[in-house]
């Protein structure tokens, strides 16, 4: 088709303001991640005058990184493996079921998500630290496993949401085959649908340990200097006798890259995921 | 495969529904209370972090700690917390009830978590047996708890305000460290060169518990109470604005480097003055770490009591410091007793102060934290004759964010350029005390 | 890295409601049940439990005198309810106040995100040279954790040492001495962060969106001489009406409860322009221990939060009924 010159200019003007948008505040933290301390104490220069990287050698001895890297790894994985089994069960039963309950169930869970954290942090909060009254040990206030249930929780709904969308369209004719031929419901669940929803699955995995990763609120008031996750331990930078702002940039470079690559390595999943929740 | 996966889907389930049921009758349960993390012979101790890290805090706890189980053979779990974590973790285990046997609080709650109920009030008994009342500094024992009640915290680190001041910037300029408010004034103004960044003052003009101590210590200095007799806010009284203006017009008269109201976490103040940005810093005693940490040697400052208005009451700082509590629910209290008693002898307290930059709140002890013995006296007289506790009432954790934010908001106005009026500043105050009512 | 070389099988598939099985065993009946179990265990859990605990805290006085005792806290009756809706009174004139700002916030950041977004997906829907690059590009201030972000941008409007008082030195637009995170600028600061981190996602929705659009409609379009323009205002948007739906919805959830972007920018205590709900009730509660009004304070969010919803999802599905 023929573009019209409005549409060439709006083209540039588009990709100039989103790409500086875009662009400029990751130059900010690739720059001032290589700056020595005194040079992001003063004023703020493009260049890195006296390029250096020893903020990235010296995040891990000003906080315990690794610890908080550990701690953020053990929780998001695990998490997210269970979100997305918990979701393929309740997916496959709300595409492949008529089951009385099925419209409560998929408009309950998907309007969990619009209760604000704040209503459910004190509660939550509350029940965590009975139950471990209860229990008589600690098994969820502050520990991985309290973050472990929350985590798999919050991505719960969308995932279920999203999966849903993804198996209705595969046709019906694969796991009814399957079923002819002696494969029990969960039996054609594995060997024919999820291998056809691989994409769904994957979409899902990689929201899921996004959710988890990113995740602050809930992080602020449930973990202790143990069990602490990235998304709190990056702001311990400032809290140290100085604020190493170069660090700072450092330490949120390195923990963004693993996912950041990730999530562009397995975009066209997550599209893939979103478009068939979407316009179902 | 398929197989695993239903079991770890069932062990999760089971876990979550096991997790449900507990949940319900959590809430009846809820009087009885379980307490005391530890058996009965071991306790559990919350030690605040004093020292510069966690670690240095284990370090030197656990090694007076095997020195307490040597002489009473009582074991100790100690579990040292960071101060972003305390308050949370203090809160959880009064609401749960299932708390460590022994802990540390920040003196400013003693009366607010004395209200929650949850901690043992030290009686006539207790107090003997921890080796009387009579063995503490007086205005540290103020701090314990809310007046006519026994106490339920007894003093165990001290720390008070002073007025730390850059000698060789002082001597360039010709000054002597000020005696009186309108000299601190003048020499700030002196010492300010906003074109080179170097200011008269440094602020930590972020922090809520910052703004707060300051609009307390000058509201005081103005003879002015937060709280009436009976523990009704009063907090715009003409002497608790004057208190808040003498604080905000730092700011307002330029001699504070405006990005301070920037300044939020605690090291950003004290760094200032130690790279000569600054040449006063108004800090309590334990910036010595930071400073020293920052390259200062101790014959580099000098500190001398925040000065007062000429006339007004001579008060230089509240009573900062850590107290120690015993959770109701010990299961060993005489254990926990024995523990406060250690911890709060003068040969533990000789020890414990200078790692920790405190000041002893035993009588005779003596202050060694510093090798600069002019400083040692200034702080010692500060916490000895010029410093009075924050206001004992329930109400006093509220009083300090409604307060000190109400003064941070004060100070981001003043650094913006809009000099607050009293008028301004009275209003602030009023809000601050109508949400404080409403709240009830 | 392309986003087409995926099917997405939902958009062509015609089954729109799944066709019942038909129960041939008993088994079969319960299938579906213990399918759902898990995902309806942890939800009551974590998310439903929780939530009417949260509603009953409403209706105690739960402050700092009954936490130690918190099931023998004495009922409040409505007076949580009474206090936080008095917007004569402090508490009731912050939290309007509050809304406000929320409301201010939300419109802004979901309406810029989503003009950004639709103009990035339309821009980068067809072809050019440099397409597949600023199509990664775009998507990372997405994948980035969010604090990662936040706290780069908190660099950024730092008063002495960051990036925006030096641009608006070096433009000439001001002295550069402004304060972005402190006073009345801390609003725009802050939509701005949550601006850069959202539209990415809904250029990624929307981008997913056109390529269900089939050529062929477009084709027909240009055959009777639609212009570039016209095919958008008449072809694309209808057609993405489904994905807009949807996204509005999410974007105005997330960023109506955005805790977030206020929490790395500013702690538990914004500047009054930036206080956003969420923080807000985070502040009443945790740091004055008014667990009672802060619950009262979270259930009217919430149930604002649901009759929105209803209402948008209401009048969206009668549109689209009509259309």
């Amino acid at each position: 088709m023929r573009e019209p010159v409005s549409f060439r200019v709006f083209r540039w003007v588009v990709v100039l303001v989103l790409g500086a948008f875009t662009l400029i505040p990751l130059y900010v933290l690739l720059s001032s991640s290589l700056k020595p301390l005194g040079e992001v104490q003063g004023e703020f220069r493009w260049w890195p005058e006296h390029p250096t990287f020893r903020p990235f050698v010296d995040i891990w001895s000003t906080v315990p990184l690794a610890r908080y890297f550990a701690n953020s790894l053990v929780v998001c994985l695990v998490a997210t493996l269970f979100s997305v089994l918990i979701a393929i069960f309740a997916a496959y039963a709300v595409s492949r079921y008529r089951f009385r309950g099925r419209s409560l169930f998929s408009g309950a869970v998907l309007s969990t998500q619009m209760i604000p954290g704040i209503l459910f942090l004190l509660p939550l909060f509350l029940i965590f630290v009975n139950l471990d009254k209860t229990l008589g040990t600690t098994v969820f206030y502050q520990t991985r496993v309290g973050l472990i249930v929350m985590y798999m929780t919050f991505s719960l709904p969308f995932a279920i949401w999203m999966l849903a969308g993804y198996l209705d369209g595969i046709p019906r004719d694969l796991d009814e085959a399957a079923r002819v031929d002696g494969c029990s419901a969960v039996g054609a669940l594995f060997r024919v649908v999820l291998p056809a929803a691989r994409p769904g699955v994957v979409a899902v995995a990689v929201y899921a340990f996004m959710t988890a990763w990113g995740e602050i609120l809930f992080a602020s008031q449930m973990t202790n200097t143990e069990t602490r996750t990235l998304s709190i331990g990056l702001q311990s930078y400032s809290t140290q006798i100085n604020v190493y702002w170069n660090q700072v940039m450092a330490a949120s470079l390195v923990v963004s890259l693993p996912i950041v690559l990730v999530f562009l390595l397995l975009q066209r999943y997550l599209v893939a995921g979103l478009t068939a929740g979407a316009v179902k | 495969m398929k197989i695993r996966l239903w079991c770890a889907s069932f062990a999760i389930t089971a876990v979550a529904a096991t997790a449900a049921c507990g949940n319900g009758d959590s809430g009846s349960s809820e009087s009885g209370g379980g307490g005391g993390g530890g058996d009965a012979k071991t306790l559990t101790y919350w030690a605040s972090n004093q020292g510069a890290t966690l670690d240095v805090d284990k370090q030197v706890l656990g090694k007076e700690l095997a020195k307490f189980t040597q002489q009473t053979g009582v074991k100790v779990k100690l579990e040292v917390i960071g101060w972003p974590d305390l308050q949370n973790r203090i809160l959880a285990a009064t609401s749960s009830g299932q708390g460590p046997d022994v802990l540390n609080i920040g003196n400013t709650w003693a009366a607010s978590l004395q209200s929650t109920g949850a901690f043992m009030p030290f009686d006539k008994a207790a107090l003997d047996a921890i080796g009387g009342q009579s063995k503490f500094v007086d205005a540290s024992f103020k701090t314990s708890g809310m007046e006519g009640k026994d106490p339920t915290s007894v003093p165990l680190y001290g720390l008070v305000y002073g007025l730390y001041y850059n000698k060789k910037m002082f001597a360039d300029a010709g000054l002597q460290p000020p005696t009186t408010w309108e000299e601190l004034q003048a020499a700030a103004k002196k010492l300010t060169d906003a074109g080179k960044g170097t200011y008269g003052m440094a602020m930590e003009g972020g922090s809520y518990t910052e703004s707060i101590h300051f609009a307390f210590i000058f509201g005081q200095q103005h003879g002015a109470d937060p709280f009436t007799k009976d523990g009704k806010p009063q907090f715009t009284t003409p002497g608790m604005v004057a208190g808040v203006k003498q604080y905000v017009d730092l700011m307002s008269d330029g001699v504070v480097n405006k990005s301070s109201v920037q300044y939020k976490n605690g090291p950003e103040a004290p760094g200032d003055f130690a790279k000569g940005k600054a040449a006063m810093l108004m800090s309590q005693n334990n910036a010595d770490n930071t400073l020293q940490a920052d390259g200062m040697k101790s014959s580099d400052y000098g500190v001398v009591a925040i000065p007062t208005k000429s006339g007004n009451k001579d008060t230089a700082s509240f009573v900062a410091g850590i107290n120690m509590s015993v959770f109701k629910d010990t299961k060993n209290k005489d254990g926990a007793l024995k523990l406060v008693k250690f911890m709060t002898s003068p040969e533990e307290q000789a020890i414990l102060d200078k790692p920790f930059t405190a000041l002893p709140v035993v009588k005779g002890g003596t202050v060694n934290f510093t090798d600069n013995p002019a400083e040692a006296k200034t702080f010692a007289d500060i916490l000895a004759t010029k410093s009075v506790p924050l206001p004992l009432v329930p109400a006093e954790a509220a009083y300090e964010t409604n307060v000190g934010n109400a003064v941070n908001g004060l100070l981001a106005k003043a650094a913006t350029g809009q000099k607050p009026s009293e008028a301004d500043i009275k209003s602030a105050l009023q809000e601050a005390q109508d949400k404080m009512a409403s709240a009830g | 890295m392309s986003v087409d070389t995926v099917e997405t099988p939902a958009a062509g598939s015609t089954a729109a409601a799944p066709a019942p099985s038909r129960p041939r065993r008993r088994g079969r009946r319960v299938t579906p049940y213990l399918l759902v179990l898990p995902a309806v265990v942890l939800e009551l859990l974590v998310h439903i439990v929780p939530m009417l605990v949260g509603i009953w805290m409403s209706f105690v006085r739960l402050t700092q005198f009954f936490i130690a005792n918190w099931s023998q806290a004495p009922s409040a009756g409505l007076d949580n309810y009474k206090v936080a809706l008095d917007f004569s009174g402090p508490l009731g004139k912050s939290l309007l106040h509050s809304f406000g700002v929320t409301l201010a916030y939300t419109v802004l950041v979901v309406g810029v995100a989503w003009l950004f977004g639709m103009s990035g997906a339309l821009v980068l829907h067809r072809s050019f040279r440099g397409r597949g690059f600023l199509r990664t590009l775009f998507l990372v201030p997405y994948a980035m954790p969010i604090y990662a972000g936040i706290m780069t941008w908190s660099f950024i409007f730092q008063r002495d040492n960051g990036l925006m008082n030096h641009l608006v030195k070096s433009l000439g637009l001001g002295d550069g001495e402004s304060f972005w995170l402190v006073g009345n600028n801390a609003f725009a600061s802050m939509a701005i962060v949550a601006i850069w981190r959202a539209w990415p996602f809904a250029f990624l929705m929307l981008l997913a969106g056109l390529q269900n659009v089939p050529d062929e409609v477009y084709d027909a379009a240009s055959v009777d001489g639609a212009g570039i323009w016209k095919q958008v205002r008449y072809i694309t948007l209808p057609y993405l009406r489904p994905v807009n739906v949807v996204l509005v919805l999410m974007l105005f959830l997330w960023t109506f409860n955005d805790f977030n972007t206020p929490f790395v920018l500013f702690g538990p205590t914004p500047p009054r322009s930036a206080d956003l709900m969420s923080i807000h009730i985070y502040g009443n509660s945790f740091v004055s221990w008014n667990f009672g009004f802060g619950a009262a304070m979270s259930v009217l969010l919430l149930l604002f939060l649901l009759v929105v919803t209803g209402l948008y999802l209401f009048l969206t599905s009668r549109r689209s009924r009509r259309a």
